[in-house]
């Protein structure tokens, strides 16, 4: 399982070479078109603060409040069932409803357990593998006027099912539960 | 959708911190969460600026044409219902690669798009077809090639080596980018286009928001 964590770590500078080298040599202004687009990150990041921090706060509130606790504890059971770690549990709920939520999720994880922790990196790559499903479905449908979604919701989720356990399976593989 | 989990969040986790009588602690929360809110964005606008920065580059240098060329062999299996050379196809390819580079702006404008094209080629025009369901499934199981926001998120939070998940994001997306398309290939057949079943999941769906 090294190649993964191999591939892991040439994943980015092969990506700045390809997209550089090809840039150059389609006579791209490879430096201006970087500030360019550079720029429009701040207004990426500036646009998440406003849900952060009220989701943030949802989750230290449901966390310091013992809440978070006694959900771990509730579905417990599942997550043994399932061998997902119980504390990436509750981002697994998360993560198909809101892509904000479940990032507050993540750092709120990321601040108790750290990055590096065996859950951490389960969610990592749980939030990497999954996606906002409900919110794509409404936004796509909602803009033809679709009232009959057929399987399309059946499909999905079963996709993000698979993307759990094959996320749990990686990790336990590549970084050892 | 979001009005009622964060309404839930908040008001259970007041509730419970009374009864636990940790209300002194959940007051501490509050100030603390939306000040390490602001911590983590301010984190992640390095490696955002970087990524967009990058994706420029790639976006002007016409790679997602390449790769959108590239993969038409694999469209014609997976959207057998769109006619040669109909827009729909080329809309749906140029989606597809702006979220498997990661380009979140880009890809739902095009996304939009490949879908009232789709629209146009639906006989009926409120039920989904084979089609537009292959599509949307492969937009929530779609694989991304480098992950930003999390190694961003990973690399504020402190972690030694940030990109050690991108190899495990690829294992999983790609199982789960496999298991959707068997599905809707498969599921297909079960749910007939003409078929009015399942009203209620679909009327709840449409007033679901983010």
């Amino acid at each position: 399982m090294n190649i993964v964590k191999d591939l892991s770590s040439y994943a980015i500078p092969a990506l700045f070479f390809v997209i550089l080298c090809v840039g150059l040599y389609r006579g791209v202004k490879v430096y201006d078109v970087f500030l360019e687009g550079a720029k429009e990150g701040i207004t990426t990041v500036l646009r998440i603060i406003p849900p952060l921090v009220g989701l943030m706060v949802a989750v230290g509130v449901f966390r310091a409040s013992g809440a978070l606790d006694l959900l771990v504890y509730v579905v417990k059971p599942v997550a043994d069932l399932l061998r997902i770690p119980k504390d990436a549990l509750p981002l697994v709920f998360l993560r198909p409803i809101s892509g904000s939520a479940s990032l507050a999720m993540l750092s709120d994880i990321f601040n108790v357990h750290g990055p590096d922790s065996f859950v951490g990196r389960v969610a990592s790559t749980l939030m990497g593998s999954t996606e906002t499903i409900f919110y794509t479905l409404a936004v796509y449908f909602g803009a033809v006027g679709i009232k009959n979604i057929r399987h399309t919701l059946a499909a999905a989720l079963i996709a993000d099912f698979a993307g759990i356990f094959a996320a749990v399976w990686i990790c336990t593989k590549v970084f050892g539960g | 959708m979001l009005n009622y989990i964060w309404f839930a969040m908040l008001i259970i986790g007041f509730v419970v911190g009374i009864m636990n009588g940790r209300v002194s602690e959940v007051t501490q929360a509050v100030v603390d969460s939306s000040k390490s809110a602001v911590e983590i964005s301010i984190g992640l606008l390095g490696v955002m600026c970087l990524w967009t920065g990058l994706m420029e580059v790639a976006e002007k240098s016409g790679i997602i044409r390449g790769i959108a060329k590239a993969v038409r062999p694999v469209m014609k299996f997976l959207f057998p219902g769109i006619p040669k050379e109909h827009p729909a196809g080329g809309a749906i390819v140029m989606n597809l690669v702006a979220n498997f580079l990661g380009l979140g702006n880009a890809a739902t404008p095009l996304g939009i798009k490949a879908i009232n094209e789709l629209q146009k080629l639906n006989p009926n025009k409120d039920t989904a077809t084979n089609e537009m369901s292959m599509f949307l499934v492969l937009n929530t199981a779609c694989i991304q090639f480098i992950p930003a926001t999390i190694i961003a998120l990973r690399s504020a939070a402190g972690s030694k080596n940030p990109t050690e998940i991108i190899g495990t994001i690829w294992v999983a997306s790609i199982s789960a980018c496999m298991a959707g398309i068997i599905a809707a290939k498969i599921l297909s057949s079960f749910f007939k286009a003409k078929s009015g079943a399942k009203k209620g999941l679909e009327n709840r769906l449409g007033r679901r928001k983010a």
